[in-house]
């Protein structure tokens, strides 16, 4: 049968708490991180990625309290993300109880610590956080993005996937912050230009609101899908997705 | 029955999770690097995340090594997961040389021959009617991430396939159990699997 596409709840969490935007703005309370992860384990989630946007050191340190609470009763893996820049960074949500850590800005500040962090724990622990939008100034019409998508990093998306996998990540987080909350869809040409560059694994992030999409995203190769709000909001449910996924002749747990 | 379990702990990998999927099945847990302390556990897991050569190592300044090949010469109960599953084998050629294992098991890990790498996720596994330790959930999906793993035939073996390729998932051998998947992170058919071990032995 082979490995099947994950399905995958995304919580971005702030202070301890799941939150929810469009576009990283107007953030809504979407409920208790560790409540929602069991709920999710239950309804068939093959992983929970949390992604921190606390601004604060305290804030951080509440989120991985709360990683810790998660691994206590959900037998998934965990990936965690937000804010990290080191080795030490990694180290901490790993001893948390992370199995994944997502790196993003930081990478983008010093790509050489990719190769640390890959050297140090094996790249499958280390995931791709990549914002990217569409930009016709960039070579191959995506750019990276930063501050949740409000500015350009000057760096092609594309480019930035293939070296990122060459240094050393074990898969990608692709997030369009083009279809990020607007449930309109993946952005299916972003997830081809960044399959047909490197071979490590996929997560398509950023826009799902109906089965179908995720359904197009696996056919656009992602080997994983993301989604947050559809989840948090109850307009589907995990099982509903997988369903659907398993009608369309895709091979899911 | 196994009812006390000591994890080894050589610096490697997510020990609590593995220790907190074997307390939610009724086992009693003990996390240390002590070999000491080990002694008086009925089962002994051997995890590992990270390069073959680097748990070896590792394994090897805590005299973890010979300690592992005395636990199986007196048949006591051993369950290797992940990297911990793969050092079992003779060798294994992670980072260009070959590097020894603890040699439990005859075979070379070596790298998937798959174009899509690290296989990562949920996948299936052929375990056979007489298996314990799939005893009940043969059907069902569990969690790999890895890149290297074993590509020949091996004497008690569970295999799984990634694209057109064929490894070794798990092996079943006498009181030597390992898996390259982790059952601590796969959910209900994980716990199971890990019960399974449990009460097998």
């Amino acid at each position: 049968m082979g490995v099947s596409v994950r399905v995958i709840p995304c919580l971005d969490v702030r202070d301890g708490r799941v939150v929810k935007g469009v576009n990283f703005v107007n953030l809504r309370d979407a409920g208790d991180p560790v409540e929602l992860a069991a709920k999710y384990s239950g309804e068939g989630a093959d992983e929970l990625v949390f992604l921190d946007i606390s601004a604060s050191s305290e804030g951080r340190g509440t989120t991985r309290e709360m990683v810790t609470r998660c691994a206590e009763n959900v037998f998934i893996p965990l990936s965690v993300g937000g804010g990290v820049r080191s080795v030490e960074d990694v180290d901490l949500l790993l001893r948390s109880g992370a199995d994944k850590v997502g790196i993003n800005t930081g990478a983008l500040a010093r790509p050489q610590v990719i190769d640390e962090i890959a050297q140090r724990f094996g790249r499958q622990v280390l995931v791709l956080s990549l914002d990217a939008r569409r930009d016709a100034t960039m070579p191959s019409g995506f750019g990276v993005t930063t501050h949740g998508g409000s500015r350009s990093a000057g760096v092609d998306a594309i480019a930035w996937a293939k070296e990122a996998a060459k240094r050393g990540v074990g898969e990608i987080l692709l997030n369009s912050m083009d279809a990020d909350g607007t449930t309109e869809g993946f952005d299916i040409e972003m997830i081809r230009a960044v399959r047909e560059v490197v071979t490590v694994p996929v997560i398509a992030s950023g826009g799902a609101g109906e089965v179908k999409h995720f359904v197009d995203a696996a056919r656009a190769g992602a080997d994983a899908v993301l989604a947050a709000s559809v989840f948090h909001y109850g307009k589907l449910t995990v099982g509903q997705v997988k369903d659907g996924m398993r009608a369309a002749g895709i091979n899911v747990r | 029955m196994i009812k006390t379990v000591g994890i080894l702990d050589y610096g490697s990998g997510n020990l609590h999770s593995a220790a907190k999927a074997l307390r939610n099945v009724g086992a009693d847990v003990r996390v240390t690097s002590r070999l000491e302390e080990l002694g008086s556990c009925d089962g002994l897991v051997v995890p590992g995340v990270g390069a073959f050569a680097d748990c070896m190592q590792n394994l090897a300044e805590l005299g973890g090594v010979d300690y592992i090949r005395g636990w199986v010469s007196m048949e006591r109960p051993l369950l290797g997961i992940c990297v911990g599953h793969q050092i079992l084998f003779d060798s294994g050629t992670e980072g260009g040389a070959a590097t020894e294992g603890i040699g439990i098991y005859t075979g070379v890990v070596s790298r998937l021959m798959a174009r899509r790498l690290p296989h990562m996720g949920w996948n299936t596994v052929d375990a056979q009617q007489s298996s314990r330790l799939f005893r009940g959930i043969g059907q069902e999906r569990f969690y790999f991430v890895h890149s290297f793993a074993v590509q020949q035939a091996v004497r008690g073996a569970t295999y799984s396939t990634h694209e057109d390729v064929r490894f070794v998932a798990a092996v079943e051998q006498d009181n030597v159990v390992s898996t390259q998947f982790h059952p601590e992170k796969s959910g209900d058919a994980g716990l199971k699997l890990l019960e399974n071990w449990l009460s097998s032995n």
